[in-house]
């Protein structure tokens, strides 16, 4: 019996493993192919794009902040508050700002993209839509992926920017320590490559965010208590696969880019 | 930025004759987890024929009719819709196809998201047909379903009889070859059921298109059998007594299997113990 149930378990992980690998390949390869959508793409990246702006900016400043604050205690006693900048910006920029960023995303975006595609589903507009000849997967999910993939990026550039201000203010008004020297030390140990590791992180968040946001709402059954169920599913593994999918990138990114 | 249309209607291979079936199931079996909903049903439905499927809830009514339209695959048997086998059609391939077709869900399954001309334009929206042609057609088509007042509104301001109406008329608005009713006027008061009734009889009537529509609801059926669209008087009057719509004829599942599929005088006459139990 408990062999049994292992079974079923496991052969039910593979198949949503397969099924979600056959849904984001396909809204890929949508984006190479008319009909395209650039209507609902536009859209979509305002929801998700300028919707998220207050929430990042927000959680950036603060964690900037709070960086800054633990911090100063820390390096104060070796002498070296002078380099709070540098550890503040490299910290945001590497890995802080993308992983927040896809993280207060995935709770603001996949749980509505799961929601809101699971309540078409079971009131019959994914099939309503499907008999008037639209494909839904191009015509909802594709502007979806690349919409939270393109809006991320940008949403990240914004939290390590903020994220760095925060760490000034708490610098300056919090620790009576000097900004000029702050901005300074964030600013001149910044290297290419930094920038560039927290850049590539934001684009696979973003695919993460909307891909297991649009499946787990397109694949709902079981009425208004499934789009619920779909919407915790949703947020819950897009979180975890951001963390997951940052420490691979990590360990990649550090071969491609090793620190000086 | 424009949107990319989407792609037009391909011509079929070879045009079907005229007089062949719109619809053919050959020996159609599924199942999901568990029993089979449907277990080797055939059946055709003939250019101007208007098939009402009866049945009790559960039964695999909505089931077939998304079977029609390539919305579900069988696991056995074959379907072919307007000469075209579709068992086995990518799905990017059935969407053309789709478009030749109207269906009509069980609450109407409109989009909440839009307003009711842009419900009933779906189809025309992502052809790209002029605002103005837009417009003219979605007028002509809610003055058929008697909602022209409602152009305007949202979904949600509306009652469950006039959602269903605006759902017909988005079916309508492409003049399908084909249309499917999924239980029209099911959890409708009787009045309003009857007025859904009569835009079914109406469209038979102005349109001929071939229909099947899926009901548990024995009057339903029967008026729809026992009654014509009158354009001079512009409403549903009853044919003469004794006379039925030869165009009208019956199907009947029980527990996926197809017992009865006959005219109205062949299924009031049936010997089928579950037929005559579902007529009393």
């Amino acid at each position: 019996m408990a062999i049994d149930a292992i079974e079923r378990a496991a052969k039910g992980i593979v198949l949503t493993v397969q099924d979600y690998s056959l849904f984001a390949q396909r809204a890929v390869l949508n984006l190479f192919r008319p009909p395209r959508y650039w209507t609902d793409f536009l859209i979509q990246s305002n929801i998700i794009g300028v919707g998220s702006t207050s929430i990042v900016l927000l959680s950036g400043f603060f964690t900037g902040g709070v960086l800054a604050l633990q911090s100063a205690a820390t390096l104060s006693e070796f002498g070296a508050t002078a380099v709070t900048g540098r550890f503040v910006s490299l910290t945001m920029i590497r890995e802080l700002g993308p992983v927040l960023t896809g993280i207060m995303v995935a709770g603001r975006n996949a749980s509505s993209m799961a929601s809101e595609l699971g309540s078409m589903v079971v009131t019959e507009q994914i099939d309503a839509m499907r008999a008037l000849g639209v494909d839904p997967m191009r015509k909802l999910v594709t502007p979806r992926l690349f919409a939270c993939i393109s809006m991320l990026f940008f949403l990240t550039i914004l939290a390590d920017a903020c994220g760095i201000l925060g760490g000034g203010f708490v610098t300056v008004v919090m620790n009576h320590q000097n900004g000029t020297q702050y901005f300074s030390m964030a600013w001149e140990h910044l290297r290419l490559p930094d920038i560039a590791q927290g850049l590539v992180k934001p684009l696979f968040s973003g695919f993460i965010i909307a891909s297991i946001g649009c499946f787990y709402g397109m694949r709902t059954t079981g009425g208004t208590e499934g789009v619920g169920r779909s919407t915790i599913n949703a947020v819950v593994f897009s979180s975890v696969m951001i963390i997951f999918a940052d420490f691979l990138l990590t360990q990649v990114l550090l071969k491609l880019f090793p620190p000086l | 930025m424009t949107e990319t249309p989407a792609s037009a209607t391909p011509a079929p291979a070879a045009a079907p004759p005229p007089d062949a079936p719109v619809v053919v199931f050959r020996n159609v079996s599924i199942r999901f987890d568990g029993p089979p909903v449907l277990d080797d049903v055939s059946f055709t439905i003939a250019p101007g024929e208007t098939r009402v499927l009866l049945g009790p809830a559960g039964v695999g009514k909505s089931v077939l009719l998304k079977l029609i339209n390539g919305l579900l695959r069988p696991d056995h048997g074959s379907i072919e819709l307007f000469g075209q086998e579709i068992t086995a059609m990518r799905e990017e391939d059935l969407f053309p196809l789709r478009t030749r077709t109207g269906m009509v869900f069980q609450e109407g399954a409109l989009f909440d998201s839009l307003s009711v001309r842009d419900n009933v334009a779906y189809q025309l929206i992502q052809e790209r047909v002029p605002d103005d042609e837009i417009d003219r057609r979605v007028h002509q088509v809610l003055s058929f379903v008697e909602l022209d007042n409602t152009f305007n509104f949202f979904p949600a301001s509306l009652s469950g009889g006039m959602r269903r109406r605006v759902a017909i008329a988005r079916a309508l608005i492409h003049q399908p070859e084909l249309l499917l009713y999924d239980s029209p006027t099911g959890g409708l008061d009787p009045i309003t059921s009857t007025t859904i009734v009569e835009l079914i009889v109406k469209e038979r009537d102005v349109y001929h298109a071939p229909s099947i529509l899926v009901t548990h609801r024995l009057q339903d059926a029967f008026t729809l059998c026992t009654h014509r669209f009158d354009p001079e008087k512009g409403a549903m009057v009853p044919l003469p007594k004794g006379h039925t719509d030869p165009n009208t004829t019956f199907l009947m599942l029980e527990e996926g299997r197809l017992i009865f599929d006959g005219s109205l005088h062949q299924l009031l006459h049936a010997e089928n113990p579950f037929v005559r139990e579902f007529l009393l």
